[in-house]
């Protein structure tokens, strides 16, 4: 219970998918210039990195290693995650009409997020087992939440501030980002 | 003709320029260039695979039908991706390790999706060509200077030689993950002020 209690913590904090990792930095920019799209895209984020850690771990296990055809990895996990997301859209646009309004035009972009396929691919490279695997991919996915809603809240404020013209907007966004990672630099000695 | 070639090449190389101008693929940018042998590495990968979707895309672009061209151009960036990965795994080990998830994970860089869908998709193979060799080049060009300004900094070398003599104390801040971030912010503030004028 511990070690997936130390894990846990690990992803979220330490191993940061954003700021240590540097994964799904273009959503990280992307969608933090307001907090209810940031808040969108992390709830998109858990719900899609669940399922395709899951998915693509089993693929890998069961079917990739087994046939020795590794080398596919790539192509395959990249095809799961694909018609997963298309799967999850029109799963909920039927059954859960109220959530899809709510991630709707963030689906189709996760995608091409590469945190998500990332940590699909940190879960193989680390040997996790199925559950470590899943808990590894909740918290990576709860870490690119808590990280983008944070940069979030930041950018609303700096927005209202008169910034000098030619840090305006993204170059501003990523030193401001850099902050946060240093902050986030201070869990290194946790675990 | 040849007119219109060299300026799909050269948009790439300062007017378009990828991770600076379009902000994409910003993951590998920050990630991979801790050090200029890396950042280059990286770079002509990207090159490599961009190049190859851009002219299959741009070839196959009468046959795909509208509706499920992305899935179709992910499968053929995907194929050109492995096919990168085992090459350097059989010829440039050591960086393979290095480089180690980001490798497949061109794969999602959006600058290859990016410039499938809003150019080679609509031009004839030859433009392709041109367009992902200068975004390519470009791409390849700012990796490496970022590199080299973290590597310069954070370690004291270029390429692995010291720049500074023994009394020089690195600036480990540039080369962890916060500097990334920091350095490629100031540098984007200082291509908006040349821009400008």
């Amino acid at each position: 219970m511990t070690d997936y209690f130390v894990l846990a913590i690990s992803c979220i904090f330490v191993n940061n998918i954003l700021l240590a990792q540097f994964l799904g930095n273009c959503p990280f920019l992307g969608t933090s210039k307001k907090m209810e799209t940031a808040a969108g895209m992390s709830m998109a984020v858990v719900f899609v990195l669940v399922m395709a850690g899951i998915i693509t771990w089993i693929t890998d296990t069961y079917l990739l290693k087994p046939l020795n055809i590794e080398f596919l990895r790539t192509l395959s996990f990249i095809l799961v995650i694909a018609s997963l997301v298309q799967f999850v859209e029109m799963f909920l646009k039927k059954s859960i009409p109220g959530l899809y309004a709510g991630l709707g035009i963030f689906l189709p972009l996760i995608t091409t997020n590469c945190a998500v396929m990332g940590a699909c691919l940190i879960n193989i490279k680390e040997e996790y087992t199925f559950l470590q695997a899943t808990v590894a991919s909740f918290s990576y996915a709860i870490g690119f939440g808590l990280a983008l809603v944070l940069f979030a809240g930041l950018r609303e404020r700096i927005n209202i501030a008169r910034v000098p013209q030619p840090l305006q907007d993204t170059s501003l966004g990523l030193v401001t980002a850099g902050m946060i990672a240093l902050s986030f630099y201070a869990f290194k000695g946790m675990v | 003709m040849a007119q219109s070639i060299a300026k799909e090449f050269t948009k790439g190389l300062w007017a378009e320029l990828p991770p600076f101008r379009l902000v994409l693929g910003l993951c590998p940018v920050l990630a991979v260039t801790q050090s200029v042998e890396n950042g280059i590495g990286m770079g002509l990968a990207t090159t490599f695979v961009l190049i190859c979707s851009n002219f299959l895309v741009s070839l196959l672009r009468n046959i795909i039908p509208a509706k499920v061209r992305i899935a179709c151009y992910i499968v053929i960036i995907a194929t050109f991706v492995t096919i990168v990965e085992l090459l350097m795994q059989a010829f440039v080990y050591e960086l393979f390790l290095k480089l180690g998830i980001f490798i497949p994970l061109i794969v999602v860089n959006c600058i290859v999706l990016g410039r499938a869908e809003a150019f080679a998709g609509k031009n004839a193979p030859h433009m392709a060509i041109a367009d992902g060799l200068g975004m390519g080049i470009g791409f390849t060009l700012s990796l490496g200077a970022l590199g080299a300004v973290r590597e310069s900094l954070g370690a004291g070398t270029i390429l692995g030689t010291p720049l500074f003599g023994p009394d020089f104390q690195p600036f480990t801040f540039m080369v962890q993950a916060p500097g990334a971030f920091v350095c490629l912010g100031l540098m984007l503030c200082l291509m908006n002020l040349i821009g400008k004028k």
